[in-house]
């Protein structure tokens, strides 16, 4: 294949510079939280409470809350993205369908802090009619999966897209019923890609910052039920950091670095589980 | 060729980019102000800024919130030229110099169909405290209260410790909010949520039409008059802070924020112009 010279040194450069930018950021993290991790011992991260100017550096709480408010709504946008993959890709009429996927597009495009918007004034008062304070880990994680939900869906149908037409022939040919076909071989032939879709999903939802400062609380604890407020580490970044000083913004650089690992993992292991499952199904 | 105009466009699109940030810097920087701190000044400060630029159209004002403590901050280590706190300087803030532009009081505010409309100051305490849990017990619903307390590093958060008496970790809060605006829709749309925010963003929400209640303060009505008479019990100077004179602009700035021509903008945000007292 022909190919420009020019063209090439173009992409090739793109690359190059994202790659440079992404380790300028992991290395600014660390000379910025490095000081804290060789002046501190490290296991001030998960003892006492979270009172930095008090030299208190109990980390846990939150990463406990960042975890949870993630594990709720990827729980809850998977199955439900999943289902609405299903309906718009095999059931819907193609009117239905083709306004079915503008919409989701369009449900992904809203900015995040609209969500958090929405979930200040109208989710959180009606949990909070239900179950005081409102303000919970059951909020964010609602906020969250409306966020992640359009993009799991969009991944789902086009995992359904890609499936051959030969095996989609050959399932007619077999008599399989619709959902016979979704059962034993759409769903299993594009679990590979659905699993690397939503572990990205997932990074997505740990990440998010605005939405979730503004409907989980911000209360520092380990939250005891799905109702309690919670503070998760990108939340805390976003409220301490423009005041922090000293080893206090050291600690909060310290939080940011564990999110990035977590990203890291994350971003792995939906290669790990794409690549793995690359044998079995295309 | 298609690649050619692709690599020439994109090209042409980043190196258009740099240029017009190089030149956009170059003309403006000596007229350009950035101001950052309390989120309570901010929406004035704006508002000033706007009709300063309409009087000198070369100047250019950069208005950015992060609490009270940035502000000082960010005055201190130069990274903003003025500083914007809503609090008198502390002792150990003596390097910087303050200069008054309005004066602002701190309210407790509910949703508007609380029933409650006024507590005394141990009932405050308690609830901050978590000792009163339930409105019953001050004369409300029989339903558990929402306790929502300002994030650290916020002068609001400061001046109510100061006035109660009491500690950071004394409060046992529900909710956690950034800046005043959070407050207010949080308690909007909480009917059993209390919290407090400056007197002037609450009566302004009051005036757009926001279900919230303005508490009194020790029996004295959080208005503006009593701001202006001095008698209101929490209230605070709003400032600008700035390291040095060095800089014309800046000091033009605040000489034409303290003027009276602004006295108009400073009450339409719900605050008593400086030079009322």
């Amino acid at each position: 294949m022909r190919t420009s010279a020019q063209f090439d040194l173009a992409l090739k450069g793109a690359a190059w510079l994202s790659i440079v930018v992404l380790t300028l950021i992991i290395v600014f993290v660390l000379y910025r939280s490095g000081p804290f991790l060789f002046a501190e011992p490290v296991h001030v991260l998960w003892t006492g409470a979270w009172a930095p100017t008090e030299g208190l550096f109990n980390m846990l709480p939150m990463l406990v809350g960042s975890l949870l408010v993630t594990m709720v709504a990827v729980l809850m946008a998977v199955p439900l993205g999943l289902v609405i993959a299903i309906f718009g890709h095999f059931y819907a009429p193609p009117v239905l369908r083709s306004m079915y996927l503008k919409l989701i597009e369009l449900m992904a495009g809203i900015p995040s802090v609209v969500y958090g918007l929405w979930g200040l004034v109208v989710l959180v008062p009606v949990i909070n009619a239900w179950i005081p304070p409102g303000a919970s880990v059951l909020a964010a994680g609602i906020v969250l999966a409306l966020m992640i939900l359009p993009l799991i869906t969009l991944v789902a149908d086009d995992c359904f897209q890609g499936i051959p037409d030969a095996w989609r022939k050959a399932a007619h040919a077999l008599s399989l019923t619709r959902w016979g076909g979704i059962r034993t071989l759409y769903l299993p032939a594009s679990h590979a890609r659905l699993f690397a879709g939503i572990t990205l999903q997932t990074g997505r939802a740990l990440g998010e910052t605005m939405a979730v400062l503004m409907v989980c609380g911000n209360i520092v604890q380990v939250p005891k039920s799905l109702f309690e407020p919670a503070r998760t580490l990108t939340a805390n970044i976003a409220l301490e950091m423009a005041y922090a000083t000293g080893s206090h913004t050291q600690a909060l650089f310290v939080s940011g670095l564990l999110l990035l690992l977590m990203a890291l993992l994350l971003v792995w292991l939906a290669s790990r589980i794409q690549r793995s499952g690359r044998g079995d199904s295309l | 060729m298609k690649g050619m105009s692709t690599f020439r466009y994109v090209f042409g699109l980043l190196g258009g980019f740099i240029v017009a940030g190089l030149t956009s810097c170059g003309q403006s920087a000596p007229e350009k102000l950035v101001l950052t701190g309390s989120s309570t000044v901010a929406p004035l400060v704006s508002e000033i800024a706007r009709a300063f630029e309409q009087q000198h159209p070369e100047s250019r004002i950069d208005v950015q919130t992060g609490g009270s403590s940035r502000g000082i901050n960010d005055a201190r280590h130069k990274l903003a030229d003025i500083g914007m706190v809503s609090r008198a300087l502390k002792g150990n803030e003596a390097d910087l110099t303050a200069q008054t532009i309005a004066w602002d009081g701190i309210t407790l505010i509910l949703h508007g169909s609380n029933p409650v409309k006024a507590l005394s100051r141990n009932q405050v305490l308690d609830i901050y405290t978590k000792k009163i849990t339930n409105w019953s017990q001050v004369g409300g619903a029989d339903q558990p209260i929402v306790v929502v307390n300002k994030a650290e590093g916020r002068s609001t958060l400061e001046l109510f410790l100061q006035y109660y008496q009491l500690n950071g970790s004394d409060i046992q809060a529900d909710i956690i909010i950034g800046d005043n605006q959070q407050g207010l829709k949080t308690v909007s749309g909480n009917p059993y949520a209390i919290g407090y925010v400056s007197i002037g963003a609450a009566n302004y929400e009051l005036d757009q039409g926001a279900p919230i209640r303005v508490l009194p303060i020790n029996g004295i009505d959080a208005t503006l008059d009593n701001v202006e008479k001095g008698i209101f019990p929490i209230s605070r100077p709003l400032n600008l802070v700035t390291l040095d004179q060095s800089n014309a602009l800046a000091q033009q700035f605040i000489t034409f924020a303290q003027s009276p021509a602004v006295a108009k903008l400073v009450s339409g945000q719900f605050f008593v112009p400086a030079h009322a007292n």
